[in-house]
């Protein structure tokens, strides 16, 4: 647990809610959310949601906190530098 | 054949076996009152304000432990069901609340009742839904109940656009209602390191919460005690798990504790968390609660466990399943020492009722009253100084008895919640103790006493003031009483009989004694006015942040130190 950040990836159902679930969580609960990303999987009734969150003692917390939203149907933990937003920050201009 | 939406709701509430619900209708949910005016199952109880059918809703779910439902329109309607069901979070009640909304068409208009119910919601649910199609409701309706009262219970909220209401389908057959999803088994290996750890205790006590009445682990947690001979304390939520009058039990623990409880737990090498949060208000600052002690905590909730106590052993599991496997594991034991500490720490540094005996002193109207009643009853309460010393001395004898608003502390659940009590139990007997303020939050459901014909007794404990928040002005803010005392008066016996129903000022009638005693006894609901003096604060108390054993006693207690030192 040394990296400052973690990333989870969530499988979701696909409706217009799911968004509002989960990061209303994260506000409500005040942890604390860096980055997010999310598309619609191939089969669309689900979504996958990339989540940049911060590695501290609440991160089990928040985990179970996800797995308990009824549209979360999966909860993975990955590796700060996961690719998932390496790849995406070619797209933020981390300058300005 | 084809059914509208609203036909489809009411009829699947019918299916799942709802006979009786509240509601308010207005624009947004009149066709869902068209399809009930056809039901000749469910019978329908006008509520004089949403919060009063939220917390009727929330009377039947925790007197019988079956989820309960109630309506409500768009925009004022549905903000004015948010408190009851964000109270119904918070004491993990299963609620169904269904909203009439503006049809999809004007959604995002800001049309005529139109607000974000969903977004409203979202963060006072266990779950929540925006209907898109009268198609959808075959799966939400059942679904909602489901999640209602599957694992930790708690309330969902269906937001149904009219236009949704009055679509009509084909509906072939409609979807049964599946029973809850069977818990964790508990595993083998854990009950016995737990078992272990149990065995090894010297001086263990059980910690109980609303779990334990939500998964009816009353008897569990007797035999466990029992066989243990260990202390049993509760939380506001747990009360009436074991009875009040067993030996073994020990009180409630936490900011309202008699000293006993606060010593006894300072005491004790093992703390067996069952069906409980650690809420702040039980375990007042947390790194000073029971630091010696190890913890094993069963919850069916996961995210409760490590949330704010990292437990030495835990358990994901449904509590009775949990104590039935471990049950066979621990052993008996006949050392009575831990017991005997008890009746010591107990009869040194009891729970004070100062003038129990009288009537007109806020003990005495509780403990004598309680005294009075006869047959089965149910006791909701409202908040404040009267609720904490319901909570700390009333005789409850089993579960379910007791209902009162923990979590979210809301003034105005009483009078509603007792209504829904005896809606379900008509046999019963429903007592509300309230306060003049608390009561005056909901007080225009007093109208469904007469209209209801309900056999409930409002016992109001008038100091007219908010007695707690002069309590801590009191205490913690330099006696500075400000805006808690009514410069106005409430007679409020003139005001039960405005909504048809009988009163009594105690304080004025020959023989309140006999008076009341007759008013309890009847069948009939009647509201009872009782004068008592705010001066009187509730003791021991700690003070809001501070350690559990930094509280603050009665006067009595104050004198002997001043006479020791
Ligand atoms: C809806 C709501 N508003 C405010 C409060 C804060 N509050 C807690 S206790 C209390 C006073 C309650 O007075 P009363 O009902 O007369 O009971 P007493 O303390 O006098 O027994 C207040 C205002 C609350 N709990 N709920």
């Amino acid at each position: 647990m040394s990296a400052e950040w973690t990333t989870l990836e969530l499988k979701v159902n696909n409706h217009p809610g799911v968004m509002l679930h989960v990061v209303g969580l994260f506000s409500r609960r005040a942890f604390n959310l860096e980055g997010i990303a999310c598309l619609p999987c191939r089969d669309d009734r689900f979504s996958r949601m990339w989540l940049r969150v911060k590695n501290d003692s609440k991160l089990p917390q928040i985990v179970e906190q996800l797995k308990k939203l009824h549209d979360t149907r999966e909860v993975r933990e990955h590796e700060a530098s996961h690719e998932a937003f390496e790849r995406l920050e070619q797209f933020f201009g981390t300058s300005d | 054949m084809k059914y509208t939406g609203a036909e489809i709701i009411i009829k699947l509430l019918e299916k799942r076996g709802i006979c009786q619900l509240s509601g308010i209708p207005g624009g947004a949910n009149l066709p869902i009152y068209d399809a009930l005016s056809k039901s000749k199952k469910i019978r329908h109880i006008l509520a004089r304000h949403e919060q009063g059918a939220g917390f009727i809703a929330q009377g039947q779910a925790r007197s019988n432990g079956e989820v309960a439902v109630f309506l409500a329109t768009s925009g004022p309607g549905a903000t004015n069901a948010i408190t009851a069901v964000a109270d119904a979070k918070l004491d993990s009640i299963p609620v169904v609340c269904i909203t009439g909304q503006v049809p999809q068409s004007l959604i995002g208009t800001d049309a005529f009742q139109e607000i974000d119910s969903y977004g409203l919601s979202t963060p006072i649910t266990k779950h929540n839904y925006f209907v898109r199609s009268a198609a959808e409701l075959l799966e939400v309706i059942p679904e909602a109940f489901r999640i209602a009262e599957e694992g930790r219970p708690g309330p969902v909220w269906i937001d149904v656009p009219k236009d949704v209401q009055n679509e009509e389908i084909e509906v072939e057959a409609f979807p049964e209602f599946e029973g809850k999803a069977p818990s964790h088994t508990p595993s083998i290996p854990k009950i016995i390191t737990m078992s272990k750890l149990i065995n090894s205790a010297e001086r263990p006590i059980l910690y109980i919460g609303g779990g334990a009445i939500h998964s009816s682990a009353h008897e569990e947690i007797c035999a466990l005690a029992e066989r243990l001979k260990a202390p049993v304390v509760s939380s506001l939520m747990g009360l009436g798990t074991i009875p009040v009058a067993h030996p073994q039990f020990a009180g409630m623990l936490g900011m309202h504790a008699a000293r006993y409880t606060q010593k006894l737990l300072e005491e004790c090498d093992l703390l067996m968390a069952f069906g409980v949060r650690f809420d702040d208000r039980a375990t007042g600052k947390i790194s000073e609660f029971c630091p010696q002690a190890k913890i094993v905590h069963i919850d069916i909730d996961p995210s409760e466990i490590g949330k704010l106590k990292q437990p030495t052993i835990s358990m994901e599991a449904d509590l009775r399943d949990a104590l039935d496997a471990l049950l066979p594991h621990v052993l008996e034991r006949s050392d009575k020492t831990w017991l005997k500490r008890l009746e010591e720490l107990k009869e040194r540094f009891p729970l004070e009722t100062p003038n129990a005996g009288s009537l007109f002193s806020p003990y005495g109207i509780l403990l004598q009253s309680a005294k009075m009643l006869e047959g089965e009853f149910f006791v909701t309460t409202d908040v404040g100084q009267h609720q904490m010393r319901v909570a700390q001395c009333f005789p409850f004898e089993k579960p379910r008895q007791w209902m009162t608003s923990g979590g979210l502390g809301t003034m105005g659940f009483g009078l509603p919640a007792a209504i829904g009590a005896a809606l379900e139990h008509p046999e019963a007997t429903a007592v509300c103790y309230t306060g003049d303020g608390s009561l005056l939050m909901n007080i225009q459901e007093l109208a469904l006493i007469a209209e209801e014909g309900l056999n409930i007794k409002v016992i109001v404990s008038n100091n007219d003031s908010l007695g707690l928040v002069y309590q801590q002005q009191s205490l913690f803010y330099g006696k500075r009483e400000m805006a808690s005392r009514y410069q106005q008066r409430v007679d409020f016996c003139q005001i039960a009989e405005g909504f048809g129903i009988e009163a009594i000022d105690l304080g004025k009638v020959e023989n309140p004694q006999s008076t009341l005693e007759q008013a309890m006894k009847s069948k009939e609901g009647v509201l009872i006015n009782v004068p008592i003096s705010v001066e009187d604060h509730v003791f021991p108390m700690v003070p809001p942040g501070g350690a559990n054993h930094e509280m603050i006693c009665g006067l009595k207690e104050t004198a002997q130190k001043g006479a020791l030192s």
